[in-house]
């Protein structure tokens, strides 16, 4: 039995070590390279992180975490973030300096220059300490000093100046994209406001109009409509999260066709295929509702004949796939891509608007996919995953 | 080796195991469509119901080691294993009570999820990523054991085939995309064992009944039944192994990968809480019937053919009581739900690791390898493939230790880990990330370890003495010693406990309607 034993015990060694080797090698392939190469990567890796913590702007955490990395790019033996009100981060030896920063950055602040303090104009207790000199270089963004980038070491070169200079002009540059990123989500909120509000007027006038025609023939269906109206008009202009279930979304849709269908009859025919495992996934608030009224108007508006709507969910795991398909008109698919990449504002907010804010919920992987052709109907399906870091319901 | 004539008509067996593989391999094809419940109207309606949820939590949660391994290990050690089913049950009320509902509330699919949401931080998920597929890995081992056992006793054929042949099932049936969380075939699978072994037991009572009930013959002092409920091969500190197992068992199934995702099918907090107790009578119900194959296998079959597990004890005890066809029959029946059994249970476990490993561990590294390009089925049944193939090797290599131990150790490494990390993240405002880390390391370092020494054997004097019994059954170290890391490096470190921690937890803990402003009304 001992013997057996170890036997096994070497095999399952083997095959691991052999399993393990395999992996490594297919997962990692690397090929020799040069010192100088070596260490453009390396530079290059090291303004991947720092961008990282730059991403939301000059916040105190962020600063400090892109401090550490932009000391290691310039080599100095402390570096200091400061904006217009106090000193954001310092990273390196001679923390006792922090204190005196924000006044030494004063001048930068205000001229927008460059400035080089010697050890003449540092004054330090300390006889062992390496901070000797310093170099202040200006933060830019739209064309105002908001912040100084500051080197310390024994002395000051050209070479180091330059570098601090370049390193703070590349933070202006990430600050700027930051505020851009900031716009975008203000933009896109505003959007989804004015998708909130935006039921179009279109659409009341005709609810409205079927409803009338339902008044004298048949009372207790217009009073059902009005009530579906009504519960319509409560949920697109709820407050609350950018957040719903899926349940919520696809019951407020089902409000939309009961409507829609008193309009069209029997002209409309809609499908619904839901798997009830993903009712609980979490979708961004009135995600699907424009991609169904585009289905609507493209199959059955644009034709002659009936309109053959299917809505499904499925569950994929952790994932849901939503798919939204109609047998109308469909559309060049030249369109729907500059529609999608926001080039034109054609007739529908809803695509353009829908697919941004998956990706921004999701990630760009979980950006819309339409399948058209003229003639051929149009096909939208998205997915979205069961759980996302930071995407809950209301709050 | 001649099982074949002990365990029933081979025939018989074989059609039954054929059986199930090919009807599990179409539903698992057909299963888009049968999750596609195709309705004009009403989405609210269509709500998995609680009754259904936890019919499909027991179907995929009774596994080969709860249908042959807990009569197994009653036979071979005796009443005093009768704790075991109540462990397996009574971990879902220690679910229920602590973390059913503030899970389900927080949204999270998986324990990453959990863990990430919770403490916010990528590490934390890695590693939690980590012990899912260890913990996946060490419950699938006695699964394909127990298959390869099934089918050797009825079929006759060398275990390992038995083993190859419900990997390749298993794996065909995974990748194909089938078994996914489909509610609908989980919960028929439930009611499928309970029948698979409840008919039987009632059969096999009946003839004991007709037989004139005799007792097992044992020369043991203090009566003729008290005698029988002592072990073949009594361990040492059977009250410390006791309640180190129940300890494992009441705070390890809350850890289990394939457990909290069918959670997440829950409409909300107070609907999963309504499921787990309908899980824990369904369980209770089917948990009823092993021990009745343990006992009747003391009297029946007093001493095991050689070189047969007493996990078989299940399969061989119908031919042992009545020759003929109607043992054929038994046998069969029982062979066929032991091997759904494994199916469900392994298939569960098998998506569940496998979805851990292609998302957090293999997609986005092949993204970054081929740019982005190979299609995510691709990744993901790459995935299933290792998911697979770790423990089909592993278990024909460690054949020696019984089914319901090594889903203990299962038990035992979940509760040491993630056991800790649910609860104190539940209940606890100052859990901080790093105590939260060192619990996972702590618990999960002690409780592998004794795992892996178990299994390997070391020393070869495994099960003897304090040593061997601390090894056999660590939770009771195991358990309190990651909570109390957890905790006093949670307080030693306030400045890694994540902000937002506060909001967090009165989002768990007070009911939707609250939070979400969500009426209920409509």
């Amino acid at each position: 039995m001992p013997t057996l034993s170890l036997l096994q015990l070497i095999v399952a060694l083997v095959v691991s070590v052999s399993l393990a080797s395999v992996m490594v090698r297919l997962l990692r392939r690397r090929r020799f390279v040069s010192p100088v190469d070596r260490a453009t990567y390396e530079t290059l890796h090291t303004v991947s992180l720092a961008t990282r913590s730059l991403r939301d702007g000059l916040t105190p955490e962020g600063a400090s975490k892109a401090t550490k990395h932009l000391r290691s790019m310039l080599g100095s033996s402390a570096v200091a973030i400061t904006d217009t009100a106090t000193t954001l981060a310092w990273d390196g030896v001679g923390a006792h300096h922090r204190a005196d920063v924000r006044a030494q950055a004063e001048p930068v602040l205000t001229s927008g220059r460059t400035l080089v303090l010697t050890e003449r104009d540092m004054t330090c207790s300390d006889p062992d300490c390496p901070i000797r000199s310093a170099i202040f270089a200006p933060i830019v963004a739209d064309e105002r000093v908001v912040a100084t980038l500051a080197a310390f070491g024994r002395s000051t070169s050209a070479g180091l100046v330059r570098a601090t200079e370049e390193l703070a002009r590349w933070i202006s540059t990430q600050i700027e994209l930051a505020e851009l990123g900031r716009q975008r989500t203000r933009v896109m909120e505003a959007e989804l406001r004015a998708l909130r509000a935006q039921i179009s007027p279109h659409f009341i006038y005709n609810c409205l109009a079927a409803i009338a025609s339902f008044v004298r023939t048949d009372p207790d269906r217009a009073r059902e409509l009005l009530l579906e109206f009504a519960d319509f008009t409560r949920y697109a202009f709820r407050r609350g999260g950018a957040y719903t279930t899926l349940r919520d979304e696809l019951q407020n849709i089902e409000r939309y066709l009961a409507l829609e269908k008193a309009r069209f009859g029997d002209r409309l025919r809609v499908q619904l295929t839901i798997a009830p495992e993903v009712l609980g996934v979490a979708v961004p608030f009135l995600a699907i509702q424009p991609l169904v009224e585009n289905a609507v108007r493209h199959g059955i508006e644009g034709k002659v004949g009936d309109g053959f709507i299917t809505i499904s969910a499925a569950d994929v795991g952790s994932h849901a796939e939503i798919t939204i398909e109609d047998d109308g008109t469909g559309s060049d698919p030249d369109t729907i891509r500059a529609v999608l990449a926001g080039e034109s504002a054609r007739d529908s907010v809803g695509l353009g608007n829908v697919d941004a804010r998956l990706r921004q919920a999701f990630g760009d992987e979980y950006g819309l996919v339409v399948e058209t052709a003229p003639g051929a109907g149009t096909k939208v399906s998205f997915r979205v995953p069961k759980f996302a870091p930071g995407v809950t319901l209301g709050g | 080796m001649n099982l074949a004539a002990t365990a029933g008509n081979p025939d018989w067996g074989l059609i039954a195991v054929l059986f199930v593989c090919i009807v599990t391999l179409i539903v698992g094809s057909l299963g888009l469509r049968l999750s596609r419940t195709t309705s004009d109207f009403y989405v609210a309606g269509r709500s998995v119901t609680a009754g259904w949820n936890a019919s499909a939590i027991g179907g995929e949660y009774l596994s080969a080691a709860s249908f042959l391994g807990v009569a197994g290990i009653v036979y071979s050690l005796g009443t005093e294993m009768l704790w075991l089913p109540v462990g397996y049950t009574i971990g879902y009320l220690v679910l229920l009570v602590l973390v059913a509902a503030p899970l389900r509330r927080s949204g999270a699919y998986t324990i990453p999820d959990f863990a990430e949401a919770r403490l916010q931080s990528r590490p934390i998920r890695l590693v939690s990523s980590l012990l899912v597929v260890g913990i996946g890995w060490l419950y699938l081992l006695p699964q394909f054991q127990g298959a390869g056992l099934a089918l050797a006793t009825v079929t006759g054929a060398p275990p390992a085939t038995g083993s190859l042949v419900v990997a390749t099932v298993v794996l065909a049936n995974v990748a194909a995309g089938g078994m996914r969380s489909i509610t609908l075939v989980q919960a028929v699978q439930y009611w499928l064992k309970l029948a698979a072994i409840a008919i039987p037991a009632f059969v096999l009572l009946w003839l004991w009944l007709r037989q004139g009930q005799p007792l097992p013959t044992v020369s043991q002092p203090g009566g003729p039944f008290a005698g029988a409920g002592i072990g073949f091969q009594p361990r040492e500190h059977p009250v410390y192994a006791t309640y180190s197992t129940i300890l494992a068992l009441c705070f390890g199934t809350m850890g289990l990968p394939h457990v909290l995702v069918r959670f997440y099918t829950n409409p909300d907090g107070r609907a999963a809480r309504r499921t787990t107790v309908i899980v824990v009578g369904l369980l209770g119900v089917f948990y009823l019937f092993p021990p009745i194959f343990g006992m009747l296998g003391r009297t029946y079959l007093p001493t095991l053919p050689d070189g047969t597990r007493s996990d078989s004890v299940v399969l061989l005890l119908p031919s042992a009581m009545s020759p003929g066809t109607l043992g054929d029959i038994l046998s069969a029946v029982l062979a066929g739900g032991a091997f759904a059994a494994f199916l469900s249970t392994a298939s569960g476990l098998t998506v569940s690791v496998a979805g851990v490993i292609d998302q957090d561990l293999l997609s986005g590294r092949l993204n970054r390898r081929s740019g982005g390009d190979l299609p995510r089925t691709h990744s993901f049944r790459l995935a299933t493939l290792v998911a697979i193939a770790i423990p089909y090797a592993a278990s024909w290599l460690t054949p020696s230790v019984s089914l319901a131990d090594t889903v203990g150790m299962a038990f035992a490494v979940a509760a040491s880990t993630f056991c800790p990390l649910l609860v104190l993240g539940v209940w606890w405002r100052r859990l901080s990330v790093t105590g939260a880390l060192a619990g996972l390391a702590v618990g999960g370092i002690s409780a592998i370890g004794a795992s892996v020494a178990t299994v390997v054997g070391i020393g070869g004097s495994t099960g003897r003495g304090w040593i061997g019994s601390l090894l056999a059954q660590p939770a009771a170290l195991t358990v309190p010693l990651a909570f109390i890391t957890a905790i006093l490096v949670s307080l030693a470190t306030p400045g890694s406990v994540p902000k937002n921690a506060a909001r967090l937890l009165v989002r768990l803990h007070a009911p939707e309607e609250v939070t979400t402003g969500r009426h209920t009304d409509t």
